[in-house]
């Protein structure tokens, strides 16, 4: 259907069409300089949970914007794996969509070792001394630092604890030590386990490196399990991680809430808020919405250190902090809303408003020095304190290992293997293959990458 | 677009009609360009954009950018059981879908043809399904309707001895399957209850009038009329179902472990969590290849039944 003078004419049109495309691509790439004005429209990606959505995001538009009338602020809210994922678009490719980014002690290092990241302590700290970097929790700190200095700022910080409803255990002549083992709490679900009523712990089981394999984590780690050798050869079949598995997928099996392979964090949170779960193994940070939003559950809740086996402490760390990707317009506007967002003076806002036992926790050491906060949070400051100071992701587990982090491997492979092992592992959970057939394509999948590749060298 | 003309190659005729010239000719075709020109734009050029990126290793989660390595995500995409795997579900998910739906709506389109009391709201009940957004549907079945602790489907079955079922942990292929059978059931009863209503009410007279009982109506005289219309809705239920991603990312996310990853949720997490952009790019490429080849025998064969039938009345 076509003479020659036709087609030419068509591909010349469609050449210049592609021409404009690309010539558009290559402007909006290409003009990310960077610019420290102090005022203009923020968008900031954020996690969706409690303390962002119920406090930041109001407080931004009732008290940020009046003050800075200047600025403009955006949220774009996302869960976690979605977060991830536009976060990690959107610094890969310049898109530069984002002012402002939530990431965590996983991003943070990896992040500024590529260059995706303003690095805040020379840019903006250093000129800001009201900023109070020095309050900030050590062990949060050096998370979200690369060598030396921060690139991140935290929100809120967290470790793993273990919680329990204390008219349960009594009712059941049960008595939660300080520093439980793992088998002592496996004894208390079997005893606490009504099914229909009430599971005798509620763990994550939704796929995903920062939802269920944030838990399975710290038991690998505290039954001496590591994810890679110092020859950075996989460890998922060795003895050790197979009986840490072994043991979470059957306690989640056997006395764990229904449907385990769905739920993470904001699941767990609703069931045991409505009185379903006995025992809760989930973020320091738990605390502070049960406080807020299940007064009655609350009153209950009695608070442990996260279970161990072969190690003294197990508990994992991680922060929501705020980052300005490098070359993002507006970073003046951008220092002026994470300085706020992670200020002494925000705490005081969010307490006036909604009540200190509302405060975002662990972040800083003035907060656990205020006499305000110690009396409304003094059933779980201490133990968050404690657990958050209790960490060390340079050496998770028993034996050294050649990567740092508890709850992940802080190398760029992980975000993708994490999940294959994270999607078995909750196939394990749902019953759909054993442990041990969900640790052998773990282990193949970890072994497609080299030690060099996985090293970075 | 090869597919169609495969299917009915335009007739060898000169369609030139005459006393104009050739300037006109293109003159009168000159106002189909920007259609043309829109659909390359928006359909080939990102295709060509995929070829490239599928012979490069590129990863959104490092900083190298993007470097050719000839064919090894090709080598990768017909390597890995993950691949293979969520192609086989797509093809159990579908095929069961359809097929049931298809069942059901012809069950409900000969119901809902004989004449009743309010034969009118009860259509319009039954066509509901199909008017939900998907993505609508699939929260409400993953919340209220399936929920292991508060879900309606378990309250209901509580009497008959099924307590706490975790729907979506334990049946999570078969939960997305009933989902996509119930919302597809309704438009395979519509076209089936169109071919029905056209159904000439003599032959069914006749049929009586011969002594014939209502299965063998059914069988001999309304099943192989409303064939081309049966045909006509698994074709289409198949092209919208083999996409499905709505329920599967917003019931169960693929899991558990992978056991309801198909392959428009598969190429979505080689993008959203391995951030493997030119792996993504090869599975996308083989995809469409695979798509072209089986719709290019389904349409086949749909034209030869449908030449069969015309032939046959």
């Amino acid at each position: 259907m076509s003479s020659p003078p036709f087609r030419l004419r068509t591909l010349g049109a469609v050449g210049s069409v592609a021409a404009l495309v690309a010539l558009a691509a290559c402007s909006s790439s290409g003009g990310g300089s960077s610019t420290n004005s102090s005022s203009g429209t923020v968008t900031v990606a954020v996690v969706s949970n409690p303390l962002i959505t119920g406090q930041m995001i109001p407080l931004t538009q009732s008290v940020f914007e009046k003050q800075n009338p200047g600025i403009t602020v955006k949220f774009a809210t996302y869960t976690e794996g979605d977060l991830r994922a536009a976060i990690q678009k959107d610094v890969a490719t310049h898109s530069n969509a984002f002012n402002v980014i939530m990431i965590g002690p996983y991003e943070t290092p990896l992040f500024a070792k590529s260059g995706w990241l303003t690095n805040l302590s020379t840019q903006f700290i250093a000129s800001d001394p009201g900023y109070g970097a020095g309050d900030l929790l050590p062990p949060i700190a050096k998370a979200l630092s690369y060598k030396g200095d921060l690139y991140a700022v935290p929100f809120y910080g967290e470790s793993s604890m273990m919680f329990y409803n204390k008219a349960l255990f009594a009712q059941a002549g049960l008595t939660m030590p300080t520093n439980p083992t793992w088998a002592q709490i496996q004894t208390f679900a079997a005893k606490l386990n009504v099914p229909g009523k009430q599971s005798g712990i509620c763990l994550r089981g939704l796929a995903g490196w920062g939802d269920n394999m944030a838990a399975l984590d710290t038991v690998v780690n505290t039954f001496g399990g590591q994810w890679f050798n110092m020859n950075w050869q996989p460890q998922l079949t060795s003895p050790a991680f197979e009986s840490a598995a072994s043991f979470y997928v059957n306690l989640v099996r056997k006395y764990g809430e229904p449907g385990a392979a769905n739920d993470s964090f904001n699941q767990l949170l609703t069931l045991y808020g409505q009185g379903k779960c006995a025992m809760w193994y989930d973020a320091t940070v738990a605390a502070t919405s049960i406080a807020t939003t299940y007064p009655s559950v609350f009153a209950q809740t009695g608070y442990a250190l996260a279970p161990v086996n072969l190690t003294k402490s197990s508990g994992w760390l991680w922060t929501w902090a705020l980052g300005i990707p490098q070359g993002t317009a507006n970073a003046g506007a951008a220092w002026k809303f994470v300085s706020w967002a992670t200020s002494q003076q925000y705490d005081q806002l969010v307490a006036a408003k909604y009540g200190w036992s509302a405060v975002p926790p662990g972040t800083r050491t003035s907060l656990y020095n205020n006499p305000q906060y110690q009396q409304a949070a003094k059933a779980f400051a201490a133990i968050t304190l404690a657990s958050i100071n209790s960490v060390d992701p340079e050496h998770p587990t028993l034996n050294p290992v050649p990567y740092v982090g508890i709850q992940y491997v802080d190398i760029p492979q992980f975000e993708s293997l994490g999940l294959t092992v994270a999607q078995q592992i909750a196939g394990a959970i749902a019953g759909t293959e054993s442990v041990s057939q969900a640790l052998q394509a773990g282990q193949s999948a970890a072994s497609q990458y080299t030690p060099a590749q996985l090293s970075g060298g | 677009m090869t597919v169609l003309e495969d299917l009915a190659p335009p007739p060898q005729v000169e369609v030139r009609p005459r006393g104009i010239s050739r300037r006109e000719r293109w003159q009168l075709r000159l106002p189909l360009l920007p259609a043309l020109i829109y659909t390359i734009v928006v359909t080939q050029i990102p295709f060509l954009v995929t070829l490239w990126y599928s012979f490069q290793s590129y990863f959104w989660n490092t900083s190298s950018g993007a470097h050719f390595n000839g064919l090894s995500n090709y080598k990768t995409v017909f390597t890995s059981p993950a691949f293979r795997g969520s192609l086989v579900r797509s093809v159990v998910m579908t095929v069961t879908a359809v097929i049931v739906a298809m069942i059901l709506g012809v069950a409900l389109a000969v119901l809902l043809d004989r004449k009743f009391f309010g034969r009118g709201v009860v259509r319009t009940l039954i066509i509901t399904p199909f008017l939900v957004m998907p993505a609508a549907a699939a929260l409400v079945w993953a919340g209220p309707m399936l929920d292991p602790n508060f879900g309606l489907v378990n309250w209901l079955l509580e009497p008959f001895g099924v307590h706490h079922v975790a729907w979506l942990s334990t049946h999570a292929l078969g939960s997305v399957i009933l989902v996509m059978i119930w919302q597809w059931t309704p438009f395979m009863t519509l076209i089936v209850l169109a071919g029905l209503q056209g159904q000439p009410a003599d032959t069914l007279e006749a049929a009586k009038v011969d002594g014939a009982g209502a299965l063998a109506t059914f069988r001999e005289l309304t099943f192989p009329y409303l064939r081309p219309y049966i045909e006509l809705g698994i074709l289409l239920g198949s092209i919208y179902l083999v996409n499905v991603f709505d329920a599967v990312r917003l019931m169960t996310n693929g899991g558990p472990g992978t056991s309801t990853t198909n392959l428009p949720f598969y190429l979505f997490q080689e993008v959203n969590n391995a951030f493997d952009i030119g792996g993504a790019a090869a599975a996308g490429v083989v995809t469409v290849i695979l798509t072209i080849i089986v719709a290019t025998f389904a349409l086949r064969m749909f034209a030869r039944v449908f030449q069969f039938e015309e032939a046959g009345v």
